[in-house]
């Protein structure tokens, strides 16, 4: 039973910059939350806070409700997975999992024991006595997964731990530490740039950008529900126009379109999947090119005033290159001054 | 199948290899030659009788022995304070940003741009004020000062190639910062290390105008013993086989050496 709560965290490095801007979460017990942001949103930099790695500017960070906040790392109940695994390259495997428990003053027979089981967990039993440079890439991760769970910490920090890994393996370990958080119920927070890692792991997604929060949804709603045009056009594909609206329509580069709000200005977002193409002659687009991707196909369309938009076709070999189309949205949504106004 | 390769013969290659066996072995070998020869007599190209007579006048003088093990006792003492200053001191500058880090760090290296034997003779002027000259703390104070460069310079680039990663997950499952610092980071470091560590004994060892100007007469080691012999004894042998004694520790520094390069740890040490 390990909630962690952050409130308010501000890290200010020196010469000014703000990588983490007042941040709050809380993270519920056995829940895995992603943390998702273009590189130098602060992920890394808010997971070291929780860590004891950075000393966090201003703020409080508490684990079961005690306050952790200027703790030192090894006074923590933390457990943090680097993305450069950092494996001890003297110790062979199962030393690299002991230290930790040494340190504790476990006594022999246990110790082997609690090696061998989160060995079993991360299914590498029986390569304790392996040095860590004979193992392959997923291997040290896993092994770096290991040294941390052995340790049955409250909270588990993982930053970008398949950073470095082939998009195959990637795929399977995602499931794998999906697989072994849910079976162990421990509280997880996981930095990633890599949005399908984040739609497909984690029980809550963080839209981390410039330090701050721009959203905390669950995976399906950060999709579809974007409260923010940074969050839509980070998330998936998303295609997304400024124009302005006049009596409830949304005009710009030959579209109009219903939008029910306030007349000013406006940015439309409508998803790839959710425009619908028609052959015209004289249409309001160009076909541009189009990919076909086995399972369906993108294409793109250039609209005049130089704008491209994206559109997902179940039969690409319906459209070529020069074409001139319409485009029927089946469903939008609107942003003014940086916030969702209208979603249909 | 092996591919067969005609290799040429690389003449620039072996010339160079044998001027520089000529250079290095050959005045060791003549030294070598003269330890055990007992009648060495103009125009002889080799000697008239080798035998073991000098190495028995030399080892029955008890000023011998004594110079051994002063020369053993100062090296490891030295070398010992050395890695108890030093290594800490490395640690700092390679992990901490303090005001006049660089400063102080090339300042070392100041100390060894300059001609040694004057700043020697200044420091003897210090050392006859504070009643330092003719003792073996004075030499250890003086060969300290000449360990400092690469027992400060050769940890530093070793701590900094540790990933401080591999630091901060030590600290993660619970380790102090002085338990990381001698479980993780010294173990890492290890290799280059005793070369620093090695490099200073040897070095403290051989070390003979400081130890002359500071320690004469009172403290005699290996080296300064051989000058005396070789200005005031007629007899070259004396000198010949005192060389050979005092190469005994660069071969045991060379086959360490030979153990830690091959081991491969040595370049990791460097982060390679
Ligand atoms: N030690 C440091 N000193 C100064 N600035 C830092 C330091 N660490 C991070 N920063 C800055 O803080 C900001 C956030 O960095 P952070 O590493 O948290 O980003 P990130 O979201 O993890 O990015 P990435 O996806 O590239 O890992 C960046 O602007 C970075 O330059
Ligand atoms: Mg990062």
């Amino acid at each position: 039973m390990s909630v962690l709560k952050i409130s308010s965290v501000s890290k200010y490095f020196p010469g000014g910059t703000k990588a983490v801007d007042s941040f709050s979460l809380d993270v519920a017990d056995g829940e895995l939350v992603c943390l998702l942001g273009p590189s130098g949103s602060g992920k890394s930099t808010l997971l070291r806070m929780v860590g004891g790695f950075e000393d966090p500017s201003s703020g409080l960070i508490t684990i079961d409700g005690e306050d952790i906040t200027h703790l030192p790392p090894e006074r923590r109940p933390t457990g943090m997975v680097f993305q450069s695994h950092a494996l001890w390259t003297h110790m062979n495997v199962f030393d690299n999992l002991a230290f930790g428990l040494k340190l504790r003053r476990t006594g022999k027979s246990e110790i082997r024991e609690k090696v061998e089981a989160v060995l079993d967990l991360v299914g590498l039993a029986g390569y304790g006595e392996r040095k860590t440079h004979q193992l392959s890439g997923g291997q040290q991760q896993r092994v770096a997964l290991a040294r941390s769970l052995v340790l049955e910490p409250k909270i588990l920090l993982l930053d970008e731990p398949f950073a470095s890994l082939d998009q195959h393996l990637r795929e399977r370990l995602r499931e794998e530490v999906r697989d072994i958080q849910q079976r162990l119920k421990i509280t997880t927070l996981f930095v990633t740039h890599g949005q399908d890692e984040a739609l497909s792991m984690a029980d809550r997604i963080v839209v981390m950008r410039d330090g701050r929060t721009e959203q905390i949804d669950r995976p399906d709603v950060v999709y579809r529900n974007p409260q923010t045009p940074f969050v839509a056009g980070f998330i998936g594909t998303m295609n997304l126009i400024d124009g302005e609206v006049a009596h409830g329509r949304f005009h710009r580069a030959g579209l109009s379109l219903d939008l029910p709000i306030s007349d000013g200005p406006a940015i439309l977002a409508m998803r790839p999947e959710a425009l619908d193409l028609s052959l015209a002659d004289q249409g309001q687009a160009v076909v541009h090119r189009v990919t076909d991707y086995g399972t369906h196909g993108l294409v793109d369309l250039d609209l005049p005033e130089a704008i491209r938009v994206k559109a997902m076709v179940d039969h690409p070999d319906r459209f070529s290159t020069g074409q001139s189309v319409n485009l029927a949205p089946r469903a939008v949504a609107a942003f003014r001054d940086g916030r969702q106004v209208f979603r249909s | 199948m092996a591919t067969l390769v005609s290799r040429r013969i690389d003449w620039t290659g072996i010339v160079f290899a044998v001027l520089l066996t000529i250079a290095i072995i050959g005045p060791l070998l003549v030294v070598g030659i003269w330890a055990f020869t007992n009648v060495w007599r103009f125009p002889s190209i080799i000697p008239q009788e080798f035998g073991l007579r000098w190495w028995s006048a030399t080892l029955a003088r008890a000023d011998v022995w004594s110079s051994i093990s002063m020369s053993l006792t100062l090296a490891s003492v030295v070398t010992l304070l050395s890695a108890i200053i030093c290594l800490p001191a490395a640690y700092a500058f390679a992990r901490l940003d303090f005001p006049g880090r660089d400063i102080l760090f090339f300042s070392f290296l100041a100390g060894h741009a300059f001609p040694k034997f004057g700043l020697l003779v200044a420091i003897a002027a210090i050392f006859l004020q504070l009643n330092l000259i003719g003792t073996f703390w004075g030499v250890v104070l003086i060969q300290l000062v000449g360990t400092l460069l690469f027992m400060i310079w050769i940890p530093v680039a070793a701590f900094q190639a540790v990933d401080r990663r591999m630091e901060e997950a030590a600290r993660d499952v619970g380790a102090g910062p002085f338990r990381v610092f001698w479980s993780i980071t010294l173990p890492q470091a290890g290799p280059t290390i005793a070369a620093a560590l090695l490099l200073s004994f040897v070095g403290t060892f051989y070390e003979t105008e400081g130890a002359w100007l500071i320690g004469a007469p009172q403290v005699r080691t290996l080296p300064v013993l051989m000058i005396s012999f070789i200005n005031n004894q007629p007899v070259i042998q004396f000198g010949a086989v005192l060389s050979v004694l005092l190469w005994i520790p660069s071969f045991i520094a060379l086959l360490f050496a030979r153990r830690v390069v091959n081991s491969g740890s040595f370049a990791r040490g460097f982060g390679g």
